[in-house]
């Protein structure tokens, strides 16, 4: 069975989703047990694998018996395994974190939600997991389509932000179908490795330059890379707290990882870095992306949006880490991909909690949280540590990495924009434990007022979220082993 | 190039030219219409033009539908591939034009809850409706 | 807006006319993607899986695993709309209108009280038109053919143009005219919102089911060969069978979804009344 991982991870969840709905119209109440169990394989099986691709190198699975390129063939090497236990972990932790909040929202669509759900799992897993350009494309679908659905159901303004997301989500997807097309006219084949493989003598071509760029913008588009991020802040703000912490740690740390696999895998380093002469114009916008995050997020007085552009900014650590084009910044940006999908899930978990209590995210909301939900904002306290790069947590170490990569490549810019951000995250931060730390002014009158009860959150939504903040730790502590054993493969040899 | 040689191949290549402009068509209408109805119409447009582009490349001179001509009683006569058209785009549009109406079914509910919320589907007037909260 | 729009738009077409001057020619007969991956397809199509439309053979087994996706992505499309718009039932609409078939008066009940079903009296819709004996008539006929051949297009999918989505919409579209015609009601009469909303799931779990049944029988996933032990022909008939199966699953999927799609958005979720 163990050969059979790299399906099963797929085959899994969509097989639940179909029981799941089918539960939602006969019993509701079998729905979460069988997401919870889907979701325990998926993490079983994605830990399986990646121990296997440790031990034996690359895993191919041929689809329908057919070797590639007739047939599509799944291609699991050290990169995919690493990011395929993060998109696992973080769905199971946040399902069961998020089963009261679905409860109080939206008790009665309970089992569509729960469908749409792990079919977005099971989208992000097929991307991360597939081997072949096209399937890549009509996986981004199934996470797109899911994700609108599951981002529309939030306040009065979640449509109108879903449609525009919709609108942008629409086109970065053509534009990568484009780009898919391009090859295949140049090469005949539709299979990642085959096409690397057809390439090199077509470098010079002018179809070849405009496929990397035509998937390049398309992907850039899906995963908010200035300037193309508008349609994030309002369609992650305005959805409810178990979609949006769902979506916003995975869905555009994935859509990294693809442009990390059609920089590795597909256009090699040589055709990306030495052929084109773009390294330097992408890392600028990077640095813009980086800078207009942090300052567009000290503008707010809404916990949840300022935590939105903080998303943009992590996008453009990961871009211009990549396009570095040294060995340093691409481990940064792989194990940035890794912690900041933990990080995310952290805070966002976190306002969950709040907006579950306290029923609103504005700073006015957040006072004297820290005397009423001390656990919720204990663990707030690690994942800001960690976004700002504090050691041991995990932010510390790829920042660590990106700097240093930035430091070989000499580009000072994108090192001063590093440290920009983690001076303006510590300003950002603090000034939310100073708003939760003191308790709401009331008036004595000389009465002796007894304080607030402590009044947290209920334990399946405080459990998942003390885990993360522990792995939050755990993972900045084996930092090194992970990049040896892992990251230090997963980066082809020619890339210094 | 000369102008005697690049009259031949606009020419030869002119499913290009015709795609490009569909595409940009819908891109325009996508980016620039104020009503959201019109921004889908334009998105159709620019899919549509993705499609076109994919199903030329499969085009081949002289040749027939990909189904074999004798039909199930000619398992073992030589099929000859110069002699019909290539798949393999085929199948490709068709999944891409079942995602295009899967998205426009799912904008289509969302421009209905929208009106229902705001009455009216201009996106000016919604973002008016909207800061005067 | 329109500026930003007109300079991006110019920008991106002349990129692309500018790429567009490597590309092949129009029906190029030896083009890459003419002469690398798709003759193998053609050449081994009847050989492999005895099926002479290499479209499907195509579409259902050697590059299976991206259709069972694409049957996902309607379903998907489906649910999206329905967990979006859909009002749950406890609601009663406010007015119902109702029609006194004899004489032709209208009365209009307020405050969700109703009418039990009578001769005398017929339920009609905000938008009523009176009822036109042609079109009803003709429609009621034309429907049971519609559906014939949907199922005649679904299984001829192996050697003529067709398949399983092609037919899938055609037997959609049979229920749909039934909802234009008459009206939204007796539609759902005829197919309860709870029986479009399970068929559609199993649908697509008809096909992953067929996918796993192989891989429970030994060898990787949507390996229709696995079959033959199960069905008892030979492996190149077992693909014919598999591709079959799949195809139905793909129809019932199809067919459901677009008829969800409708009456979500027709009735705009309330499922009282329709276009």
């Amino acid at each position: 069975m163990s050969q059979q991982y790299p399906a099963l991870l797929v085959i899994v969840p969509l097989l639940s989703a179909f029981a799941i709905s089918i539960a939602g119209w006969v019993n509701k109440r079998l729905c979460f047990p069988i997401i919870v169990t889907a979701l325990s394989v998926v993490v079983y099986a994605s830990i399986g694998l990646l121990l296997t691709v440790l031990e034996k190198g690359v895993v191919i699975y041929h689809l329908g018996g057919w070797p590639p390129p007739v047939g599509i063939a799944y291609y699991v090497d050290h990169l995919n395994g690493l990011v395929l236990v993060v998109v696992a972990s973080v769905a199971l932790l946040n399902v069961i974190a998020a089963k009261k909040s679905i409860e109080q929202e939206f008790p009665d669509k309970a089992g569509p939600f729960y469908t749409l759900y792990i079919l977005m799992v099971t989208g992000l897993l097929g991307i991360v997991v597939t081997g072949d350009a096209f399937n890549l494309y009509v996986l981004l679908e199934i996470a797109a389509l899911t994700g609108y659905g599951l981002l529309a159901m939030g306040e009065e303004r979640a449509p109108l932000s879903t449609l525009n997301y919709l609108y942008m989500g629409t086109i970065g997807a053509c534009f990568y179908l484009l780009g898919v097309g391009y090859l295949y006219i140049v090469t005949g084949s539709l299979n990642m490795v085959d096409i690397a493989r057809l390439l090199p003598p077509l470098y010079q071509s002018r179809a070849v330059l405009a496929a990397f760029i035509i998937c390049m913008v398309g992907v850039w588009l899906k995963m908010a890379f200035f300037p193309l991020h508008a349609w994030l802040p309002n369609a992650y703000t305005h959805a409810t707290s178990a979609a949006s912490s769902l979506i916003a740690p995975l869905v555009t740390k994935v859509m990294v990882y693809v442009m990390i696999r059609l920089i590795l895998t597909i256009f090699t380093p040589e055709f990306v870095f030495a052929t084109l002469a773009l390294k330097n114009v992408v890392v600028w916008l990077a640095v813009i992306a980086i800078v207009m995050g942090a300052i567009l997020a000290l503008a707010e007085r809404n916990l949840k949006r300022m935590l939105t552009f903080i998303i943009v900014a992590e996008v453009g650590y990961m871009v211009g880490g990549a396009w570095l084009g040294n060995r340093a910044g691409m481990t940064g940006a792989i194990l940035h991909i890794a912690n900041d999908a933990l990080m995310t899930l952290c805070v966002f978990l976190v306002v969950g909690n709040i907006v579950y209590k306290v029923k609103g995210y504005a700073f006015e909301n957040l006072q004297g949280l820290f005397r009423k939900m001390p656990f919720t904002m204990g663990a707030f306290v690690v994942g800001a540590m960690s976004i700002i790069g504090v050691p041991p947590t995990c932010g510390f170490f790829s920042k660590w990495y990106l700097i240093l990569g930035a430091l070989q490549a000499g580009h000072y810019g994108f090192m001063a924009a590093l440290i920009f951000s983690s001076l303006v995250s510590v300003v950002l931060f603090f000034r939310i434990f100073e708003i939760c730390y003191y308790e709401p002014f009331s008036d004595h009158h000389g009465h002796d007022h007894p304080p607030e009860p402590m009044d947290e959150a209920p334990l399946t939504m405080v459990v998942p979220l003390l885990i993360v903040a522990v792995i939050l730790i755990l993972v900045g502590l084996y930092t090194v082993d992970i990049v040896n054993h892992i990251i230090k493969f997963a980066i082809p040899e020619g890339l210094v | 190039m000369n102008m005697a040689e690049l009259i031949p191949a606009l020419i030869a290549k002119y499913n290009y030219w015709i795609y490009i402009t569909l595409m940009m068509i819908g891109l325009y209408a996508m980016i620039a219409k104020n009503n959201l109805v019109k921004k889908i119409v334009g998105m159709n447009i620019f899919q549509t033009a993705i499609i076109l582009y994919y199903v030329s490349i499969g085009v081949k001179k002289g040749a027939t539908i990909p189904i074999s001509a004798g039909g199930h009683g000619a398992a073992h006569e030589a099929v000859h591939a110069a002699d019909y058209l290539n798949p393999l785009p085929h199948v490709l549009m068709l999944t891409a034009i079942v995602v295009g109406v899967a998205t426009l079914g799912v904008a289509l509910a969302l421009c209905l809850r929208i009106y229902n919320r705001y009455n009216t589907l201009e996106e000016d007037e919604i973002l008016a409706q909207i800061r005067k909260k | 807006m329109k500026i930003i729009g007109l300079i991006i738009t110019i920008v991106t077409g002349a990129f692309l006319v500018y790429a567009a001057a490597d590309f092949p020619a129009w029906a190029d007969p030896n083009s890459p993607a003419s002469t690398y991956l798709s003759p193998y397809f053609i050449e081994n199509s009847m050989k492999d899986t005895s099926v002479p439309n290499f479209v499907t053979s195509l579409l259902a087994d050697y590059r299976g695993f991206d259709t069972m996706f694409e049957t996902t992505v309607i379903f998907t499309a489906g649910l999206v709309c329905f967990i979006l718009l859909r009002i749950s039932g406890r609601k009663e609409p406010e007015t119902s209108h109702y029609r006194h078939v004899l004489t032709g008066v209208t009365v209009t009940l307020k405050e969700g009280r109703k009418i039990p079903a009578s001769e005398d009296f017929e339920r009609i819709d905000d938008l009523w038109t009176p009822p036109d004996l042609i079109i009803k008539t003709g429609c009621r006929l034309m429907i049971p053919f519609i559906q014939l051949f949907g199922l005649y297009v679904i299984a001829h999918g192996h050697s003529s143009p067709g398949g399983g989505f092609q037919g899938g919409v055609i037997l959609g579209a049979s229920i749909i005219l039934l909802a234009i015609s008459h009206d939204l009601r007796t539609a759902l009469e005829r197919m309860r919102e709870k029986v479009v909303a399970i068929l559609c799931p199993v649908g697509v779990a008809i096909y992953a089911g067929t996918g796993t049944l192989c891989l429970l029988l030994g060898v990787n996933f949507l390996d229709y060969s696995a079959l033959a032990s199960v069905l008892h022909v030979d492996p190149i008939a077992a693909r014919s069978h598999g591709i079959f199966m799949v195809e139905i699953g793909v129809g019932i999927a199809v067919m459901t979804t677009m008829i969800w799609i409708y009456n979500n958005i027709s009735s705009a979720g309330k499922y009282n009344q329709g276009l």
